[in-house]
This record gives C-alpha cells, sequence and structure tokens, in this order.
C-alpha cells in the first residue's frame, strides 16, 4: 500500500512529524514501512508553458519546432519529439537549468541546427512510471488542462512535493489498505483524532429503485450488494489534484467516473465499480455463480471461460461482471456514457480468491476483499463516491439505494482482565495506562474494576480474543518497553543419546578428511533410484517447479556426484565429502513415507599428497574402507560390522562390499562404475552410504577401563597359500575363531601373487599375537595354539604353510 | 733431565694443538701419557738420579704430565663439539618447505549455525526436536491455525505430494507434533532444526529448500516479556553483543501477540546503508506467544499454559554472520566454499 503523505493529512494532523518519523513509528507499532519516496527531490526549474507555435524541424522529419511562451518577455524556441505536440497545448516546460530524475540536466543546446531552449516532457520524464501515465499520454508529452496557469511550479502543481509511504502490510492489517484505516492507525499512535470526509446527501428527485432492481442469488457468496444511479455525467478527464493522488498511489487515471471509484477504493479500502447504465443490458442486476463455460470478456479484452466457482454479476440474461475482481468490457464507461451505475458491495474473500487465481487477475479490487474488507463502509462508501462523481462529472445522484442485504454485523466483544494482560505480556500496567490505549485506538469500552470489556469496530475484523486486545496494548505501549527476562522454570538441556552420535560422526569423518555437504531431498526421476539400497516407489510431487526436483530421493549418493563433477569441472581435482540426510521409502501413495537417516560420501583425488617429497597416493577402495573403519571403531560398533563382497546397480562389480551390522546390511561401500562415471561425468570416485539410523541405534558397551599389559606378548608371523578366490576376511574369522582366548590380535601383513606362488594361488601373511593377562607364555604353549590354528585354515580353506 | 721434560712438554702442546680429530688425540694421549710413553720412562728412570735432583725433576714431571693430561681434555672438548656441530651442519633442512599437512574437513556452515544455535539453547535447559520432512497438511498448517482457505495454504507455494501429504513449509510442525507427545503437560522447552521447502525458483536470494530453526516454549505462566529476553540473550550470543535489537508487531496465525525481531546492521552501525536498505535494521526472525488455538488443537489448556515460539532462518544468518551473497553457495558444495568454514570464528 502506497501513502501519500500530503493526502493523509487531510484525516489526521500531522503536525511535527516528518514523513520519516512518521515511519519510524509506523513500523514500531507493526506497520511495516519499507521505504519512503520523495517524488519531487531533486527536480528544478519545471514549469508549465503554453505552446504557441508547433512546426516541423526543418532539418529532421521527427522533430518538431515549437514556440513556447514561459510567461517570459519573449517566447523561446524549444525542439520536441513527441509525436502529440501541437500548438495551443498547455505542456510541462524544464527550462535550461532544470533537473529531472537520474540527476539530468537541461541546457540550452542545438538540435540539428536549431537552438533549444528546454524540453517540453512526457510524465515518465519527470518521475511517473508508465504503468501509472494516462493512456493517452504514456506515448509522448503530458498536455495539461486549458485552466492551468503558464509559468505556474510543476512539482507543487502535480503534488510531487510529497512523500509516498510503501506499506508493508501482514495479513491481519487489511484495515490499513486505506486512507481513512491508516489515518485510525496513525491516530492510536500519536493520539490525536481521525476526521472522515463529509457527505451531504445532496440527491435529485428521482429514485435510484426506479432505475435499476436487484436479485442476489447467493446470499453467502454477496452478503450485501447496493446500487446508486448517477444520471446526466459527462465523462472527461479528472482534475489533476484526483489524478496525483491516484499516481501518487500506483494507480493510473482514466477519466473522472472510473477515477472517483478508484480513489474511493483508496480512500474507504471499499472497491466500487461503475457500470454505464446504458450499455448494462437491462435494468436488473443479478448476482449468481457463473455457468460452466460462460464467457465474459473483462476491461482487460481477455475472454474468459467461466465455472460455477465464479461469483458474477449479469443483468439478468448474461455475465457483465467478474464480481470483487474485474468488470466486462461491454458495460465500461465511455465517453459518451449519461448514465451510471454504481456498484458497492461486500463480496466473499474466498469466492474472490477462487476467481482471481483461476484467471491469473488479481486486481486492487480482489485483494482487499480476499484480505477482508469493513462490512460497516459499505454504503457510505458508496454515498461518498456518487456525490463525488455527481460534482466532477456534472452530473445528479438519484435518491436513495437499491440493495440486497443478508448481512448481520455482530458487534464484537473482548472481555480480558488486567492481571492476565500484565501475566502473559511480563508488563506491570495499570487499568488507567490501558484505557489510555484503548481509547488512541478509538474502541468503545467499559471498565469493571480490573475487568475490561472492548467493542471492536468492524474495520478491525483481525480482533476476536482476549490475546488480539493483548496486541493491540501491548504493540501501543511499545514492544521496546516490555521487560526482558527469562523463564523461571529449573529444566535440564541435552543432546539425545542419538544426536550426540551424529555430532560424533561429523566430527570423525572431519578429521578424516571428509567436508560435509548438504543437498537436496528432491531429486530427478532418473535419480531417485540410482544407488538405493532397497527398491521402492517413486514418491512423486503433484506439482514440482522443475523435473530437477520433482521426486523424493532414495540415495544421498546421487547428489554428492553431482556435487563431485561440479567441484571437477572447477578443477578441484581433490574432492572428499559427505552428507548426513534423510531418504524416503514409500509406504503408500497416502500415506506418510518413511524417513531414514542416512550417513554416505564421495572422495576422489589424493588423499595422501606431498608432492615435494615425491608422496602422492589416490584415494582407493582400502581408503574409503579403512575411513569407515575408524568411524565404526569411534562409535564402538566395529565388533558387530562385518564386510562382504557385494553388488550394487552403478557399482564397480569388482570393487563392492555391503557393510553388515550384526548380519544384516546396513550400507556398500564401492567404485563408481564406468557407467556412471560418464553419466555423472567424474572419474575413480569411490562412494558409500550407510543407514545411519539402524548404525547409532545399536546398543553399544560403555567405556571402561582395560588394564595395560603387565606381561609380554608373543607375536609370530605366517604365510599362508591359498586359493585365489579365497577372501583375507574368511581366513581371518577361521583364525580367530581357532585362536580363541589366547589370540589378541590378527593382522594381514603382505597380499603377495606371482613368482613362488602356483598360478591360481596367492600368499596371504598374517601376524599372530598370543597374551595372556595373568602371565608370561611360553614358546611351548604358543607353539600348540598355532598348530591348531594352522590346521583350521587347512581344513577350512586348504591353506598351506608358505615355506 | 729437566730439558728433555721441556722439550716434552712443548713437543706434546704442539701436537695436541695441531690435533685434527678424536682419533688423532687419543693417539697424542696413549704416545705421552701412556704407559709406554716418554713420561713414564722418566719417572722410572728417577731412581737413577741424584737423591737432591730427584723431588725437582719428579714434580717437574708431574707437572708436564699435568699439563698435557689438561690440554688434552680441552682439546678433546674442543673436537667432540666441532663434531657436533659438524653433524648437526650436514642434518640442517630448509625450514621454510612445506609441512606434511594433513586433509582435515569441516562441518557445512549451515550445521555450524545449526550446532551453535542448539548449544546455545542446551544452556538454557532446551532440548532438541526433529520431523519429518514430509508432513502432513495437518501438521503442517492445521494444528497451527492455519485454516483451510487461508492464503499461506496456497497449492502455488507448497510442494504437494498428495491433498494430504506435503514438503514441510516450516520446521512448526515439530512443534505440533511435541505439544501432541506432551498430552497436555509442560514445560515443553525445544528447539527443532531442520530442512523445510517452498515452492520458487532458486536464485540468489531463494532456495526451494532451505534451513530453519524453531523454538518453543510452553509452560505454566511463560510471558512475553521471557520471548523477549531470550530473543535478545539469542541476538547477542549469535551476532555479538555490540547488536542492539528492535521488536516491530507483526502477524503469524500461530502466534499472538506476534513480533518480527530486528538487529542493528553491522555494516552502518545503524546509520542505514545499502545492506539494510537505509533503514539500519536488519530483520532475522519472527516469533510471539503461541496462539491460544494453538495450544488448545494441541491437548494444552490455554488458561492454564501460554507458551511462546520463534523461527528463524538459518541460511539467513549464516548469510549475515559471514557475508555470504548468493543462498545457493550452499547447496552447490564447492569445496572452495566449503572449506571456507574450517576455521573458527
Amino acid at each position: 500500500m502506497l501513502v501519500s503523505y500530503k493526502w493523509l493529512q487531510s484525516y489526521i494532523d500531522l503536525d511535527g512529524i516528518t514523513p520519516s518519523d512518521l515511519a519510524e513509528k509506523l513500523t514500531k507499532a507493526g506497520i511495516e514501512v519499507d521505504g519512503i519516496e520523495m517524488p519531487g527531490e531533486g527536480l528544478k526549474n519545471l514549469i508549465v508553458g503554453h505552446v504557441l507555435k508547433s512546426e516541423k524541424h526543418p532539418n529532421a522529419d521527427k522533430l518538431n519546432r515549437c514556440l513556447v511562451d514561459l510567461g517570459e518577455e519573449e517566447p523561446v524556441q524549444i525542439i520536441c519529439g513527441a509525436p502529440n505536440v501541437a500548438a495551443g497545448q498547455k505542456v510541462i516546460v524544464a527550462k535550461p537549468g532544470a533537473r529531472l530524475p537520474g540527476n539530468i540536466k537541461i541546457k540550452r543546446s542545438k538540435i540539428r541546427g536549431e537552438v533549444s531552449n528546454g524540453m517540453i516532457c512526457s510524465l515518465q520524464e519527470i518521475g511517473f512510471t508508465t504503468k501509472v501515465v494516462p493512456k493517452d499520454y504514456a506515448d509522448g508529452i503530458y498536455v495539461l488542462p486549458e485552466e492551468s496557469e503558464v509559468g505556474t511550479e510543476i512539482v507543487p502543481l502535480f503534488n510531487m512535493d510529497d512523500a509516498i509511504l510503501d506499506l508493508d502490510l501482514t495479513a491481519n492489517r487489511a484495515d490499513c489498505m486505506s486512507m481513512i484505516g491508516v489515518a485510525y492507525e496513525v491516530g492510536a499512535i500519536l493520539n490525536r483524532q481521525v476526521k472522515l470526509p463529509e457527505i451531504k446527501g445532496r440527491t435529485s428527485a428521482e429514485r435510484a429503485s426506479d432505475y435499476i432492481h436487484l436479485k442476489v442469488e447467493t446470499p453467502q457468496d454477496n452478503p450485501l450488494y447496493t446500487a446508486k444511479i448517477i444520471k446526466n455525467v459527462k465523462i472527461g478527464p479528472s482534475p489533476l489534484w484526483l489524478q496525483t493522488r491516484l499516481m501518487a498511489s500506483g494507480i493510473r487515471p482514466h477519466n473522472n467516473v472510473v477515477d472517483v471509484t478508484n480513489y474511493i477504493l483508496l480512500e474507504y479500502g471499499q472497491p466500487l465499480h461503475a457500470f454505464d447504465y446504458d450499455r448494462f443490458g437491462s435494468k436488473e442486476v443479478v448476482v449468481r455463480r457463473a455457468k460452466r463455460d460462460e464467457k465474459l470478456t473483462t476491461l482487460d479484452d481477455v475472454e474468459r471461460t467461466l465455472t460455477e466457482d465464479h461469483l458474477v454479476i449479469t443483468n439478468g440474461i448474461k455475465p457483465v461482471a467478474l464480481a470483487g475482481v474485474m468488470g466486462g468490457a461491454d458495460s465500461e464507461v465511455q465517453t459518451d456514457t449519461k448514465t451510471v451505475l454504481l456498484e458497492s458491495a461486500y463480496f466473499n474473500g474466498t469466492v474472490v480468491r477462487k476467481a482471481s487465481r483461476d484467471h491469473g487477475l488479481r486486481s486492487e479490487s480482489s485483494s482487499r476483499f480476499e484480505k477482508g474488507i469493513d462490512p460497516n463502509r459499505v454504503r457510505e462508501a458508496a454515498e461518498r463516491a456518487a456525490e463525488l462523481i455527481a460534482e466532477l462529472a456534472g452530473g445528479e445522484v438519484l435518491e436513495g439505494m437499491v440493495e440486497a442485504d443478508s448481512l448481520t454485523i455482530e458487534p464484537v466483544k473482548i472481555d480480558f482482565e488486567l492481571g492476565k494482560l500484565n501475566k502473559r505480556i511480563g508488563t506491570n500496567l495499570f487499568v488507567d495506562d490501558v484505557e489510555k490505549i484503548i481509547k488512541r485506538l478509538q474502541f468503545s469500552y467499559q471498565v469493571n474494576g480490573e475487568s475490561f470489556t472492548v467493542t471492536v469496530p468492524s474495520r478491525r475484523w483481525d480482533i476476536r480474543l482476549p490475546e488480539d486486545m493483548y496486541e493491540e496494548i501491548a504493540r501501543l505501549y511499545g514492544y521496546d518497553h516490555i521487560p526482558k527476562t527469562l523463564p523461571m522454570d529449573v529444566s535440564f538441556g541435552g543432546l539425545t543419546p542419538y544426536q550426540k552420535k551424529r555430532r560424533i560422526v561429523r566430527t570423525c569423518l572431519e578429521g578424516l578428511g571428509l567436508m560435509q555437504s548438504i543437498t537436496y531431498s528432491l531429486t530427478s526421476e532418473e535419480k531417485y533410484s540410482q544407488f538405493a539400497m532397497e527398491k521402492a516407489d517413486p514418491i512423486e510431487l503433484a506439482n514440482p517447479m522443475s523435473e530437477a526436483h520433482s521426486v523424493l530421493r532414495l540415495s544421498l549418493v546421487p547428489h554428492l556426484l553431482d556435487a563431485v563433477s561440479y567441484n571437477l569441472a572447477r578443477k578441484n581435482k581433490t574432492v572428499f565429502l559427505y552428507e548426513i540426510g534423510s531418504v524416503f521409502y514409500s509406504k503408500g501413495k497416502n500415506c506418510q513415507p518413511e524417513e531414514r537417516e542416512h550417513l554416505a560420501g564421495a572422495m576422489t583425488g589424493l588423499y595422501v599428497d606431498h608432492p615435494w617429497q615425491g608422496k602422492k597416493e589416490p584415494v582407493d577402495f582400502y581408503t574409503v574402507k579403512g575411513i569407515l573403519d575408524v568411524l565404526f571403531e569411534k562409535l564402538s560398533v566395529s565388533r558387530f560390522i562385518t564386510y562382504e563382497k557385494g553388488q550394487l546397480d552403478g557399482l564397480h562389480p569388482g570393487q563392492t562390499a555391503n557393510i553388515l551390522l550384526d548380519g544384516k546390511v546396513i550400507g556398500f561401500v564401492g567404485k563408481i562404475n564406468p557407467d556412471m562415471e560418464k553419466w555423472y561425468d567424474v572419474k575413480d570416485v569411490f562412494v558409500f552410504e550407510l543407514h545411519l539410523g539402524e548404525l547409532l541405534m545399536k546398543e553399544t558397551d560403555e567405556l571402561l577401563y582395560t588394564s595395560i599389559p603387565k606381561f609380554p606378548s608373543i607375536s609370530r608371523d605366517i604365510a599362508l597359500i591359498v586359493d585365489r578366490e579365497i577372501s583375507a576376511g574368511d581366513l581371518q574369522r577361521t583364525i580367530q575363531d581357532a585362536g580363541k582366548d589366547l589370540l589378541k590380535e590378527v593382522k594381514v601383513f603382505d597380499v603377495y601373487e606371482g613368482e613362488n606362488v602356483p598360478a591360481g594361488k596367492k600368499s596371504i601373511a598374517f601376524t599372530l599375537t598370543y597374551y595372556d593377562p595373568e602371565r608370561t607364555l611360553t614358546d611351548e604353549e604358543v607353539v600348540v595354539e598355532h598348530e591348531k590354528i594352522l590346521t583350521a585354515v587347512k581344513d577350512a580353506h586348504g591353506a598351506e604353510l608358505r615355506k | 733431565m729437566k730439558e728433555r721434560l721441556e722439550q716434552l712438554r712443548k713437543e706434546a702442546l704442539e701436537h695436541i694443538e695441531g690435533a685434527k680429530d678424536l682419533k688423532e688425540i687419543q693417539q697424542i694421549r696413549i704416545t705421552y701419557l701412556g704407559k709406554k710413553g716418554p713420561i713414564t720412562d722418566i719417572l722410572r728412570g728417577m731412581k737413577n738420579l741424584a737423591p737432591e735432583e730427584r723431588p725437582k725433576i719428579g714434580a717437574l714431571a708431574n707437572e708436564v704430565r699435568e699439563t698435557i693430561t689438561e690440554k688434552i681434555e680441552k682439546k678433546w672438548k674442543e673436537l667432540e663439539q666441532a663434531a657436533i656441530q659438524r653433524k648437526l651442519a650436514e642434518e640442517s633442512i630448509d625450514v621454510t618447505l612445506p609441512g606434511r599437512k594433513m586433509t582435515v574437513g569441516n562441518r557445512h556452515p549451515l550445521t555450524r549455525v545449526i550446532e551453535e544455535v542448539e548449544d546455545l539453547f542446551i544452556g538454557l535447559g532446551y532440548t532438541v526436536a526433529e520431523g519429518p520432512e514430509v508432513e502432513t497438511d495437518y501438521y503442517n498448517f492445521e494444528a497451527l491455525n492455519i485454516p483451510k482457505d487461508h492464503p499461506a495454504r496456497d497449492m502455488q507455494d507448497s510442494f504437494y505430494i498428495t491433498n494430504d501429504l506435503l514438503m514441510r513449509t516450516q520446521t512448526s510442525p515439530v512443534q505440533a507434533r511435541t505439544m501432541e507427545k506432551a498430552k497436555g503437560k509442560g514445560p515443553i522447552k525445544i528447539i527443532c532444526p531442520g530442512k523445510t521447502f517452498r515452492r520458487d525458483n532458486d536464485d540468489a536470494t531463494h532456495s526451494h529448500q532451505f534451513m530453519q530453526i524453531e523454538g518453543l516454549v510452553v509452560d505454566e505462566n511463560i510471558r512475553m516479556s521471557d520471548l523477549y529476553g531470550t530473543l535478545e540473550y539469542f541476538a547477542k550470543k549469535i551476532f555479538g553483543n555490540d547488536r542492539q535489537i528492535r521488536l516491530r508487531p507483526s502477524f503469524f496465525p500461530f502466534t499472538e501477540p506476534s513480533l518480527e525481531m530486528d538487529i542493528s546492521c553491522k555494516i552502518c552501525g545503524g546509520k542505514g546503508c545499502h545492506v539494510c536498505k537505509g533503514s539500519g535494521w536488519i530483520e532475522i526472525l519472527g516469533a510471539g506467544m503461541v496462539h491460544p488455538n494453538v495450544l488448545r488443537m494441541n491437548g494444552f489448556d490455554p488458561e492454564k499454559y501460554s507458551g511462546f515460539a520463534f523461527g528463524v532462518g538459518v541460511e539467513r544468518i549464516a548469510m549475515l554472520k559471514y557475508g555470504i551473497d548468493d543462498i545457493r553457495h550452499f547447496y552447490t558444495n564447492d569445496v572452495r566454499f566449503l572449506h571456507q568454514f574450517f576455521q573458527k570464528d
């Protein structure tokens, strides 16, 4: 809502309050002022000129050589490029030395050999946006009314010596979508009285009801409809004061009738519509729901196809207006209109919003109906508008108003206690303080001891509950004046064990070189199922913005690969990323999906990079696995974790492992296969993904100290020759099982294939460490254990000791 | 004999002086002081001297031996030091060459902000609550006093899956879920961080996915002044003690009274600049007293209980705190961006 400071002064005394004071006070009271515009600022030397003569420029087809009277001794020559310049016009002239918006300076100059003593201006050139410039002058200079006096300063004439406040209103403060509403608010803030416009009520002898009948078929959509008739109007441009007020408010002037409806809309917040009575098509207004596929061409010359959802004004036969949104082209007020049918109504906001959305038409009217207008101003606004039309367009207002009224306006009464108010806000106000604030709001009230009963005026439909009153009182008392305290309870905060462990996961992975990334939960149809640990139906958005974010993801890996790809394309060659985020498993069409928290990582580049020492180790499968092993150790779940050869679409079949927790697959680690490398335009990327939820929910032992070994341990190395297919993990498990209590550690230290090892076989060497916490082991004891182990691996895997 | 000793002393001292290494010194020691050395010889031959000569020559011989011993020890030490110095010189390296730095990762800036805020409120006795990203219409809107025909529920603004399921547009449904679970019994003190979604095109200031942190306190006797004190604590801890705060009345369907909080602009110190659009203030969060309808709908008696809630955009805090100018950076995961948040504040 744009509010002219000058115009606002018609309703409230702003003495001693500058526009910026006002903006600050409004903002602090909850009506946020987004900006203040001073349209006249920096403008200089702009006056009314009279074009005495206009002829073609001798050296340029598109220019005119004009002789302009500026009220000085001699008329001056000005070259003008506007197509509509003509002798006899009163125009806006920027004299040499003038300044225009954007700090443009006008100088005496020569244009194609002819002297130009200034410039004849369009409204855009003096700072108005094209949107508000009257259509007739949109492509040329502005022509002032005949009676304008030569030499008059333009800035005050166009009310540009003003400040325009741009109010950013919250949804509940639709009452401030009118000048009078803003005046009430300012009155409450400044504790000053509001002056309402005077309505004289002069009417002709004829009665409106003789001219028009009214039928509202759906009163729930339209609880109040009023119609007035103004006869013998003469359509023409509005006076400048009216045009400039409209333009300052962002509305384009049209003619003296339409302009009045817009003016009253701004003044009262009551949308109005003027029909040409003679073009209306009948003597009867019928308000009803549209029929399916019924057509209406609106004022913007667009043919609209209607449905039963839309409320229309009809002439009994066909629609003439889309109620509350826009009038029809056929019944529009035109230059030859003689009689005006003026509509002032109260339409249901939901119905108006539906029509406005369906047709993509947001108008000054529709936005007010949607947010809620004051039902008690419907008639008053109509009377005031009719009178103003009669005054400006020279007509006469017919007696009375035709109306269909099914509206019941119950006054809203709110009871509240001073004690409760103070308890909720944390203040220590007295009855007297509260009374003063209610008076400033101009609400009527009663007070009985410390109990208040407030009657809320219909313009403030946002106030219904005691809490609403608390807010009114608190905001006018000043939020700044509320004390600062903290809740007085004693409670203990903290993270849940799960949340703590999640932070440990982050810290651990970061310590190992990975950077946390955050990617989108929504992905594309194509990517949603890539790298998914389990197949599931897609969960699709009904109204996506783009295909790239239209389905919920089942894996975090695809977007991590996108991030890797993005980085590689920018020459960030080493990329180690991890993410913790949700994946979504469908539980059926109308059920909330199962959200599983996953942990995933993607790594490529050099894990060790000490170039001047010649040490460069690219990330490989075992780097990533090692990182996970450290993580599992940190979470004390290592002993529940196993790996097995795995397979997953998108991963290298020979370099993929499933990760199992208590024998159940909870994730994978592996290398991206060539297809995916191509798809994502990446190379040598290793990824992992885990169902973090399951991992962190695993019950683990509490941390307890175990004593430092007192006795020496004994280590023995063995190298085993086995078939190539036998996995180190299986061998290790057999060794561990056979070694039982005395065997404390089994470590792989060498894997070898080639010379001295038969074809199809490999050698795996282990260091076995034996230890007894109670005593020093003897060699004999160890030999016995060692033999048992050798027998076990031979039996289980056909392993031979390498000689 | 005397001359012989003097001659020996002179000769030995010259040798010692000229010794090049420890081995040579060792040899000199053996040569002059050894059992077969000249001094031992002389002392052994004392018996052949005249009795009156003996003490003189004996004393001289001992003196010469001590002198040589002393000199040898001194030289030994010198040479030993020189040898150490030489070894150290050989081992010296270019200390300006780069160290063997380990790659260490770090938190995403948004997580960094979230954890900072979580810790701040944990210190005030809050716990951290979380909820699903796919919400039902009921928890996302209805339970928060946003009725069916409310403009905030426009299909245009939210990602719907079905008529009843949508990507949550705010973290507030966690409020409703937590209250419902508490079955009408306070206190509740929670902070709820999480991902949220709006139907926006991604650009420098909009992101279809973003993060919010919601706070909720419900108890008997919670006052608006408690909210004010809490918000001031939050703002000063996160943005610095020198920042001023301002509360402005505002409107949200789930709170009444409602407010927005501004902090004084860091760039201009409140005088007005392009960052704060000339106002001197920057809006950072919305808050208010929990609406009685919300309390009632979620099982709390609004006569007995009251509460406050606030919601803040995590990206907004991070952008203001670190001076980030484009919201898309948070989701592009360019390592050159992410790595900047390795260092402390």
